[in-house]
């Protein structure tokens, strides 16, 4: 008893000693290797957007550490899925930024997750640049959250900067009921102003509709030179039959939601001659030489698709750009987390694949005009608008 | 006026799939007086067997059809013998629930065999929608329409013409004194159940062109079905027609003469002054309450 009693604290305190120890030594050993943290939604729900990611994340590093790193130092990256759930985001941060004591985080890769998890980067004081398109993350700015995916706002404004190329002066908007389609819809509603647009009718329809005649139909009796259909699929794909049934021949731009061979495949004839804005990264070869995107393009395409076997999404240029992104800003810092974060902010005239990246204290998406191209669906495949 | 006529096509075309869909809920609980919840995913079954079967296999489309059914018709068979003749205390809640846990189940198998993309199927014909008086019908509609009257009037006459269905009906009455009478009602349920759910394909067959398919079609639509038949007075076959056409008119009035966001609003509202009106449905209350 007496002997228990004595040895147990010192015991204990062995034992603590030892983790402690335990925990010292990886930090002391991997001094010398950054360790940028990764967020994705890899499985689940979102997983088309996050498997992407996190493959990109790793081919990323593994190429960095194959040109020696950054000033000598090899980079870790430290994954985590996040399964698309706002509560497993947040475990998952705190994971990064208390136990693996990461740099700088690369994710989440959805708007709900990256909400989630903003206000825990910014205490811990670590650069976190989401690959999530929402406009909230960086609006207003916050000192330490960046992100790299463009917001509706750009593809808005690219739909529009075309109708007004082409002389319309009305549109009937038809929008989706989800967070999506009513994000779009603000927008719509907003920019159509200062570009001289009169919105002469706005309908909505269910994600589960299967029929939008009666919208179409409503829309046409006010008669717009231009239909704009903000959703992603099945809903646009029906709206697009529907209207190659009502025989509509006003031109219809669709979003970059549906920006996928998917949406060519689901509407079938039903989708030659619609427009829509989308990433570069859809039309890369069909860009123009003088683009400065293409050729960086090309190579993330080429080794993407060489490393695992399948083809590229139109995703995994989010994370490829953010580590980029970091790689440039990584450079001189020597690990100084503050010096990262100014580093990015600093940080203009990076051509991704996304777009130009000009980052200020001002905007933490750093995207123009050039993040959307304008497409045309012509004999079942992309046309690029100029 | 051609604004009107439109919004009534719209109407003709989501109500002709929510009927479709009711009809195959009413034979159901005409014989066993269950309500299947996982109705919705029986007919996304149909849909997804014709995308597999005729677009995919590109078998011809009478042979994917039968196929479809037949597989449908026999999953609705295991269904009944393995999820539902099982139970202990077969209390109509213990069973909807049983049902509803299928629907999550079916729901999620599909995710996994199909993806979560939705898929296309062409239509049947290739023929130009219909054109009267300046609005459009699209020619699927009608086959559609056609599907849902010739599956109405088939039922009809087994139930009337025929000794089993008449033996089905005799069934759902009393199940005793149908046993008394020597009819094996198990046999007769598990009939029903296969007919049930082989009427749920033949839906999600005929609509897969308009819809799309995808793992998750079938919640929405066993819904809307549900309150089609709802308000044709649950157990009449005809009254699950109407209301599901009545259903699809409102919502497509809704949309035209009041506003979109409130489609579902404004049909669900005029939904519940019928049911305040005649609360057992339009075709329950006289004699069309059995068949």
């Amino acid at each position: 008893m007496i002997r228990t009693s004595i040895t147990g604290p010192i015991a204990r305190m062995a034992a603590i000693l030892l983790a402690a120890a335990l925990l010292i030594a990886p930090a002391a050993s991997a001094a010398d290797t950054y360790k940028i943290g990764g967020l994705f939604s890899s499985t689940g729900r979102a997983s088309f957007l996050g498997d992407p990611e996190k493959k990109t994340m790793e081919m990323v590093v593994e190429a960095i550490n194959a040109g020696g790193g950054i000033d000598g130092h090899m980079i870790e990256a430290i994954i985590y899925d996040t399964e698309g759930d706002p509560g497993k985001a947040v475990s998952g941060v705190n994971k990064l930024l208390h136990k693996d004591r990461v740099l700088a985080i690369v994710g989440p890769s959805t708007t709900p997750t990256t909400l989630a998890v903003i206000s825990f980067a910014q205490k811990a004081r670590v650069p976190l640049i989401s690959c999530a398109a929402g406009i909230k993350i960086t609006t207003p700015v916050k000192p330490w959250i960046f992100k790299t995916a463009q917001s509706d706002v750009l593809a808005v404004a690219a739909v529009y900067r075309k109708m007004k190329a082409e002389g319309v002066k009305s549109v009937g908007i038809l929008t989706v009921a989800n967070a999506f389609g009513e994000s779009g819809r603000t927008q719509l509603l907003d920019q159509a102003k200062a570009n001289g647009i009169e919105v002469a009718r706005a309908e909505s329809f269910g994600a589960k509709d299967t029929d939008m005649t009666a919208q179409l139909t409503k829309i046409r009796t006010a008669n717009p030179d231009a239909i704009v259909c903000w959703g992603t699929n099945p809903g646009p794909a029906v709206v697009a039959k529907n209207a190659a049934q009502l025989k509509l021949t006003i031109p219809i731009y669709q979003s970059h939601g549906v920006a996928s061979p998917k949406f060519i495949e689901l509407a079938g004839p039903a989708s030659e001659k619609m427009r829509l804005p989308t990433g570069k990264i859809l039309v890369h070869e069909l860009l123009d030489d003088s683009d400065p995107q293409k050729a960086v393009l090309a190579s993330y395409v080429a080794d993407y698709e060489k490393t695992y076997q399948m083809p590229v999404s139109g995703f995994g240029g989010y994370a490829y750009d953010a580590m980029r992104i970091l790689e440039k800003a990584l450079a001189g810092t020597n690990g100084d987390r503050k010096k990262l974060r100014d580093n990015i902010e600093n940080l203009t005239g990076y051509v991704g694949t996304t777009g130009t990246f000009n980052f200020s204290a001002s905007d933490h998406n750093g995207l123009g005009e050039d993040a959307f191209v304008m497409v045309e669906i012509k004999d079942g495949t992309w046309q690029v608008l100029h | 006026m051609q604004e009107i006529l439109q919004y009534l096509f719209s109407g003709i075309t989501s109500g002709a799939i929510y009927a479709i869909i009711a009809v195959g809920l009413c034979l159901l609980y005409n014989s066993t007086e269950l309500i299947n919840f996982a109705h919705g995913e029986f007919v996304m079954l149909g849909a997804m067997g014709l995308v597999t079967l005729w677009v995919h296999c590109e078998l011809p489309l009478p042979v994917a059809f039968v196929i479809t059914v037949a597989g449908v018709s026999l999953f609705g068979l295991v269904f009944e013998r393995f999820a539902i003749r099982t139970v202990k205390t077969p209390d109509p809640i213990v069973l909807v629930i049983i049902t509803v846990g299928a629907s999550i189940l079916m729901r999620g198998g599909a995710m996994l065999i199909w993806g979560k993309d939705p898929m296309g199927t062409p239509t049947f014909t290739d023929l130009p929608p219909l054109e009267l008086g300046g609005a459009m019908l699209l020619f699927q509609s009608v086959w559609i329409l056609l599907a849902a009257l010739v599956l109405c009037l088939a039922l009809h006459l087994f139930f009337t013409r025929t000794l089993r269905g008449k033996a089905m009906a005799a069934c759902a009455i009393s199940r005793k004194a149908a046993w008394l009478a020597g009819i094996p009602a198990e046999g007769m349920i598990l009939l029903s159940f296969m007919m049930s759910t082989g009427a749920g394909a033949v839906a999600g067959i005929f609509i897969a062109p308009v819809t799309m398919s995808s793992y998750d079609m079938g919640t929405m639509l066993g819904l809307k079905g549900f309150c089609a038949a709802m308000i044709g007075g649950l157990g009449s076959l005809w009254g699950a027609l109407a209301g599901g056409f009545l259903l699809g008119i409102l919502e497509a009035m809704g949309v035209g003469l009041v506003s979109s966001g409130l489609k579902d609003a404004v049909a669900f509202l005029l939904l519940l002054l019928i049911l305040y009106v005649r609360p057992g449905g339009l075709f329950r209350a006289t004699e069309a309450a059995r068949f």
